[in-house]
């Protein structure tokens, strides 16, 4: 749905912003802006995605071509609201072994049905 | 691994070992500003601290050489495809005062779901890759070593992989990205929420490496219909992004905001663009600038485009900015040439010394339309937030076309970009986090279970990437053929045959480009100007710029080709020329010693100009080392000149010969070598000949010791002064102390 054509009514719209001193006018203008941005804050705040999972990996020491497999499958099996890299070192601390080897073992094909339980 | 001005940047040596390079610092760098800095004959007020070796702007050598550095960061963009290529005109552009290179990406990276490994070509830039990335930082650790200023590094954290880039730029030792989840809504067709949640952590991780980050807004300056409607909601673009990074945990030291000046003459440029900017100022207070210059209405003009660069920088030094970007004046005509960057970053340069100190001598009227103009322009703004929040939220206003309209705010022409929230790339891959949701790192945004207790997220496994870099996992090659080494086989094999060939954006791309005048019609004159290119020699040619002088008397064409004639360097006549010699030590050698000069204008000639910059000490010519210099004027005769040197016990002649006709200069030259000889002098005269038609071949064929030519300094004859003397002439020894 695209906005209808309106024509430039300003001058009857300013009216009640041309009460504000310059200050107030600015001070306004970031209290919308933030009221803007707050539920999408709340979104990323309680959100996930693919990439953000496997940047998560990345900083725990895997390569790019390991992180995406671990994603990937773990994004088919419906996994990736707990966390990728919590997962990962859920099942390195089980297992006591380290991350690497955790995460290596899942893109064997290893201990998935544990990550599941 | 260090580079010398006498060699080439090897590709090999930075390849070499990148496994283990890690990058020496992380973060942006500021310049480290100077008021009241004496420079040359000169006070500049609006300067930071000089580079160690640079090529000063070409009207330096008037005033010593001097190449003072502005206040603003400098960026230009850099996009061959071929990093191994960009990474040469990096150090060139910052050898022009660049200190910020951006990266521009291959087209369609946003939409790699994920991160692109080793070097493959690109496409109007190239796929950012971890290896591209480090070896780029180690040549950019090299350059700013060689030009003695820090040098800041920058590209992209958009598209689908953001929060992938953003780490990997944290890793790297990257100093500034684009991040702008609305660039993603907008302009690359990506899911809107998974935009924004990528934002969130990518912002994130790019506040805690210090990285300056710049918005997208400037975009629709370059995409909107009429670029000066779209401003109220440049604001709301800039706001959302500022309040959303805030948000993410990014002080506002570390948020740019990419600002354009949206128009170009023959508009009234600077009554339209510089109470937006202004106002803007005002609104974004603590925030970072970034002044960008404007390509929305660039043609292929290159002269045009500079003007319209240059009042964007004035319109930056009369408000303020932190950033000076610059634009290559051939966007408009072609991907960016080698020479058109160093010439963007010139334009800047040579702009901002222009204009230093004005702030001190003008201000913006207050009292005069301007501030009623920022007050409108701020108000539409805030009618632009409000109607955004009345829809519904930013995913809403989106949907109804809300943004990138060509009205001026309220008006509205119903022809802005409209995107479906649950649609676009990415779209349903974002998933709510559980309640045992966590993230076992550093640098993470929002709820995360491994974000409790007070030590780090990542102490269970003895630490992140961002706090052991040695964990970083580095893949060097995927692609067996497309790739860095393979690319670079050819150009070595043609360096090592000692070919030489022309470029402008890659190494043998052969392209040159010719310009030709003719005096005829617009179609006939672009057909004869094209068939003039063929018989030239160069391969498919094409017109890149065509301006009509007159309907009937003539239009001018810049055409581009390929030009096919390699050349052997060694089979080359090369003039050799000696270095300078450091100016303390042909001062140290010649203020010990009484050395005497004779010089003159020589022949019916009244020019003295060329010859006082190499004498007097005003224009930083030798007399300031110490030589004793004896001018006899102009219009002298070369007898006059012998007489002199004679009477004076004098140890060199230095004649300038600048206007010639019927080889007059040759006759001075021969002419002042004969008499010397005639007169038992010539073993221990030093003769020197200099002017604009002059060369050291022409002038050692005619008898001289040395000629100098155009662009000559006086530290290049004291040099040559010295070496001499201190070679042949025994009697310019000090005398014994005694």
């Amino acid at each position: 749905m695209s906005c209808p054509e309106r024509a430039d009514d300003f001058e009857a719209r300013r009216k009640r912003l041309q009460v504000m001193s310059d200050e107030k006018l600015r001070g306004y203008f970031w209290e919308l802006a933030e009221k803007i941005v707050a539920p999408l804050i709340e979104e990323a705040r309680t959100h996930t995605t693919p990439s953000i999972e496997r940047s998560v990996l990345l900083r725990m020491g895997f390569s790019s071509t390991e992180a995406k497999g671990i994603v990937e499958q773990m994004g088919g099996r419906k996994l990736l609201g707990h966390g990728a890299g919590k997962l990962v070192l859920n099942l390195a601390k089980a297992k006591g072994i380290s991350v690497r080897t955790a995460g290596k073992a899942l893109l064997q094909g290893n201990h998935w049905e544990e990550l599941s339980r | 691994m260090k580079l010398t001005p006498d060699r080439k940047l090897d590709v090999r040596e930075i390849l070499e070992d990148l496994e283990h390079y890690r990058p020496r610092r992380k973060g942006w760098t500021w310049r480290r500003k100077k008021e009241n800095h004496h420079i040359g004959p000169f006070l500049y007020k609006d300067t930071s601290d000089d580079l160690a070796q640079s090529v000063p702007l070409p009207a330096a050598h008037y005033f010593g050489g001097i190449d003072p550095q502005c206040d603003f960061v400098i960026t230009t963009e850099i996009a061959s495809g071929r990093f191994e290529d960009d990474l040469r005109r990096m150090r060139m552009a910052a050898w022009h005062g660049a200190d910020h290179i951006m990266v521009i990406r291959t087209t369609g990276q946003s939409h790699i779901d994920g991160l692109i490994e080793g070097t493959p070509e690109g496409v109007g830039g190239i796929p950012i890759t971890r290896k591209q990335l480090r070896a780029t930082r180690k040549a950019l650790d090299a350059i700013e070593d060689e030009v003695g200023r820090p040098i800041n590094f920058h590209s992209y954290v958009s598209g689908v992989a953001g929060p992938e880039m953003a780490v990997l730029f944290a890793e790297e030792g990257v100093n500034g990205a684009h991040q702008d989840p609305q660039y993603n809504v907008l302009y690359r067709d990506i899911n809107m929420h998974r935009s924004f949640v990528d934002a969130a952590e990518s912002k994130r991780i790019l506040a805690d490496s210090s990285i300056l980050q710049l918005d997208g807004a400037h975009n629709a300056n370059a995409m909107a219909k009429e670029a000066w409607k779209v401003t109220p909601e440049l604001f709301v673009q800039h706001a959302i992004n500022c309040a959303y990074s805030r948000a993410a945990g990014m002080p506002p030291d570390l948020i740019a905001l990419s600002t354009v000046p949206p128009t170009a003459p023959p508009a009234p440029k600077l009554r339209l663009d510089l109470p937006y900017a202004v106002a803007l100022r005002d609104v974004f207070q603590g925030y970072i600038f970034r002044a960008q210059q404007n390509t929305r209405y660039m043609e292929t003009d290159m002269l045009e485009a500079t003007v319209t660069h240059v009042l964007d920088t004035l319109i930056s030094r009369l408000t303020s900015a932190d950033i000076q970007s610059t634009i290559t004046p051939d966007e408009g005509r072609n991907i960016p040439w080698h020479y058109n960057n160093v010439a963007g970053v010139n334009t800047a340069r040579q702009a901002l010394m222009g204009l230093d100190g004005l702030t001190e001598l003008i201000e913006l009227r207050e009292d005069g339309p301007l501030r009623g103009q920022v007050r409108e322009l701020q108000e539409r703004a805030v009618l632009f937030l409000e109607e955004i929040l009345e829809s519904g939220g930013y995913y809403q206003a989106v949907a109804n076309g809300q943004f990138v309209d060509s009205g001026y705010f309220p008006e509205r022409k119903g022809d802005g970009i409209v995107r479906d929230p649950d649609g676009s790339d990415g779209a349903g891959t974002v998933i709510r986090r559980e309640a045992d949701y966590g993230a076992p790192v550093c640098s993470h945004f929002g709820d995360s279970v491994c974000a409790h207790g007070s030590g780090k997220p990542c102490e269970d496994y003895g630490g992140c990437t961002l706090c052991v870099p040695s964990k970083i996992r580095y893949i060097d090659e995927l692609d067996p053929e497309d790739n860095v080494a393979k690319r670079l086989e050819h150009p070595l094999a043609e360096r090592a045959a000692g070919k030489l060939s022309p470029e402008v954006e890659r190494h043998g791309d052969n392209i040159v480009c010719v310009t030709l005048f003719l005096p005829e019609r617009p179609p006939v004159a672009e057909a004869a100007a094209l068939e003039m290119a063929k018989r030239m020699g160069l391969e498919n040619p094409e017109v890149i710029s065509r301006r009509v002088l007159h309907p009937a008397e003539g239009s001018v064409f810049e055409i581009k080709g390929a030009l096919d004639v390699a050349v052997l360097v060694d089979g080359l006549s090369v003039p050799t020329r000696e270095m300078p010699l450091p100016e303390a030590e042909i001062e140290a050698w010649a203020r010990r010693r009484n050395i005497r000069l004779v010089a003159a204008t020589v022949g019916e000639d009244e020019h003295s100009v060329g010859l006082h910059e190499i004498l007097d000490i005003k224009h930083g010519g030798i007399e300031k080392y110490g030589f004793h210099c004896h001018d006899l004027g102009t219009s002298v005769s070369v007898e006059e000149v012998i007489d002199a040197a004679q009477e004076r016990h004098a140890h060199a002649v230095l004649i300038s010969t600048i206007v010639t006709h019927a080889d007059v200069h040759r006759q001075h030259m021969r002419r002042l070598d004969e008499l010397a000889r005639r007169r038992g002098l010539r073993e221990r005269l030093v003769l020197i000949a200099g002017g604009t038609q002059v060369t050291d071949e022409l002038a050692r064929e005619c008898g001289m010791d040395a000629g100098f030519g155009h662009n000559t300094t006086g530290r290049d004859v004291a040099s040559f002064l010295v070496r001499a003397l201190r070679a042949g002439q025994p009697d310019t020894e000090p005398p014994a102390k005694g």
